[in-house]
């Protein structure tokens, strides 16, 4: 027990951290989903969620901003702590929880409005409504998602005249236009063909200079080629969380050597 | 259709069953075809002979006179007037109530055993008779709220006819667009209303304007209620207008004012024995169904129009 919830904490050169869970349960109704995950998400790097579908990393990431809050019946128990607060505490709106944690979703869903209206929206509902204002911050936030030299004389039209890994990097330019403490991706690729996911993963790679990144993943490649640190979840639980390499490398866990090794999951 | 004499050599066999279940098929296609032509050809007839009965009297004097006793000088005036303004009076009630009321049950109230009752009852009210909604209207509209035999009475009474049809379209409008973009919404910090005002409404709004037109498309034709509370069969004036010359230019007393309406006007001139008035009936007729054909067709373009390049 001692040594599982020192686990998460070992060895990180890093002390800059973004966000911190502990002792976190998740319940859905009454199947508990989460057990007791204690994680550190460290600033501005790559942190991957791994492990065999059903483990709970979605579940975990949701949890991030809250959007369990959506469907009755769902309960946490512990904390996420984002600048000494408990963004999972009753108390805090989850509005304001995902105004600075932002979430790209499995599937591309853009909209469907106009290019502009999609990067604008979420600086619109942050109450931003000067025009060259907001002008400004969508075609940053475009230009950092590489969209923008593919959109920038066609942003009047629809976000669904792009293909889906340009609607994916929209989605992206979305999630970062209001310049947010961490964005979450769900399994951003597996709905892309593989020119469009090495097109993001470039993006995920390139967004971490300036942002916090926590991103959910089947693909153990991918979290390999990624990420700077990994979670590996089992079962709802989190069973061993390093750095990438060691991870990979020197798993602690029988069951992480299994796994990254490509022997179940 | 395999040739003759590839079936001579069959592939496989169950060449008989094969050919036997597409012989099944074929033949319910033939069905559907004949039914289709049936149905089709009783309605075209009715509408062809409506028009040519109603023909001669389709002229601009038609539209521009009050009702007479004597048929040629006869027109719809005052019905085609008292229908407009009751359909307005009816959108104007119905739209919001039922729109509110579906975003509220779809978007809002909580999935429990009680709004699985309010949602079995609401279809059920669909199917209630109209004539059911008129004895209803006459008690608590025309006496117990002493609206009168008004226009706002005969509004508020098809309103609450059409009421579910704009619920249960509202609801599977908003049923219709996918839950992610909810989410997408929510987790740019959106809060429940705004999910709602800036997006799902929007992006259902053609389907919504659908039902609501076809809802109005039903009242429009509803004769029974209007007449049990009291519209008049014979009138000879209009409604003030709702647009005053003078100040406040604008007047409700249109609202309180008595009316007859479309099929009304029509249902009281075919019951007169004379047949100069069926024609009448006929050219009325061939009206009601022009302005349920154009409310239909609108409909048709909202839907085009909206869901042109919007999928999911």
């Amino acid at each position: 027990m001692v040594e599982e919830l020192s686990l998460p904490k070992l060895n990180f050169p890093t002390t800059d951290l973004k966000a911190e869970v502990q002792d976190l349960d998740f319940y859905y109704g009454t199947s508990k989903a989460l057990k007791n995950v204690n994680m550190s998400v460290p600033a501005r790097k790559v942190t991957a969620l791994i492990g065999p579908s059903g483990c709970g990393k979605t579940t975990l990431l949701r949890c991030f901003n809250r959007m369990h809050d959506l469907y009755p019946g769902n309960r946490y128990d512990g904390q996420i702590m984002l600048d000494g607060i408990n963004i999972l505490d009753r108390k805090v709106d989850p509005i304001e929880v995902r105004m600075r944690i932002s979430m790209v979703f499995q599937r591309p869903n853009p909209f469907p409005k106009s290019i502009y209206d999609n990067v604008a929206y979420g600086l619109r509902v942050q109450g931003l409504t000067k025009r060259q204002a907001v002008d400004e911050k969508v075609e940053q936030a475009l230009k950092s998602a590489a969209l923008w030299s593919e959109v920038k004389d066609r942003l009047t039209e629809s976000a669904y005249a792009l293909s889906g890994g340009q609607q994916q990097r929209l989605c992206i330019a979305r999630a970062i236009a209001t310049d947010p403490d961490i964005v979450l991706f769900d399994e951003p690729t597996s709905a892309l063909d593989p020119i469009a996911t090495a097109s993001i993963e470039d993006l995920v790679n390139e967004l971490k200079q300036q942002v916090t990144i926590l991103i959910v993943t089947h693909s153990m490649q991918q979290a390999a080629r990624l990420s700077d640190y990994t979670a590996f979840m089992y079962l709802g639980e989190l069973l061993e969380f390093n750095q990438t390499n060691v991870l990979f490398n020197q798993p602690a866990h029988k069951r992480t050597q299994d796994y990254v090794s490509g022997r179940f999951g | 259709m395999a040739p003759a004499e590839l079936s001579a050599q069959s592939l496989s066999p169950a060449h008989n069953a094969v050919s036997r279940r597409q012989l099944i098929s074929s033949s319910f296609a033939i069905l559907g075809l004949l039914v289709i032509f049936i149905a089709l050809m009783v309605l075209l007839a009715l509408v062809t002979s409506l028009v040519l009965q109603g023909a001669p009297r389709l002229n601009w004097k038609f539209f521009t006179s009050f009702p007479s006793s004597d048929p040629l000088e006869a027109g719809i005036l005052a019905a085609w007037v008292g229908s407009v303004l009751v359909m307005l009076t009816t959108m104007l009630f119905a739209i919001p109530l039922g729109v509110a009321a579906g975003i509220y049950l779809e978007e809002y109230a909580p999935k429990n055993w009680l709004a699985a009752l309010i949602e079995i009852n609401v279809t059920n009210l669909a199917g209630v008779p109209s004539i059911v909604y008129g004895l209803l209207a006459l008690g608590l509209f025309s006496q117990q709220l002493n609206l009168g035999e008004s226009v706002l009475t005969a509004g508020l009474t098809l309103a609450l006819l059409i009421l579910p049809i704009v619920i249960v379209t509202t609801r599977e409008a908003l049923r219709a667009i996918p839950n992610l973009l909810r989410e997408a919404a929510y987790a740019l910090g959106a809060s429940r209303w705004q999910m709602i005002w800036d997006h799902i409404l929007p992006y259902s709004f053609g389907s919504i304007l659908t039902g609501i037109i076809i809802g109005m498309s039903r009242a429009i034709g509803e004769t029974a209620p209007l007449i049990t509370i009291g519209a008049l069969t014979f009138i000879a004036f209009l409604p003030p207008l709702p647009i005053q010359p003078e100040f406040p230019f604008i007047s409700f007393e249109w609202l309180t004012a008595p009316f007859t309406v479309m099929p009304i006007q029509m249902f009281n001139w075919v019951s007169r024995p004379e047949q100069e008035f069926q024609v009448n009936a006929a050219a009325a007729g061939v009206v009601l169904i022009v302005m349920t054909l154009t409310l239909n067709g609108f409909a048709i373009y909202l839907r085009y129009r909206f869901r042109k390049g919007v999928k999911w």
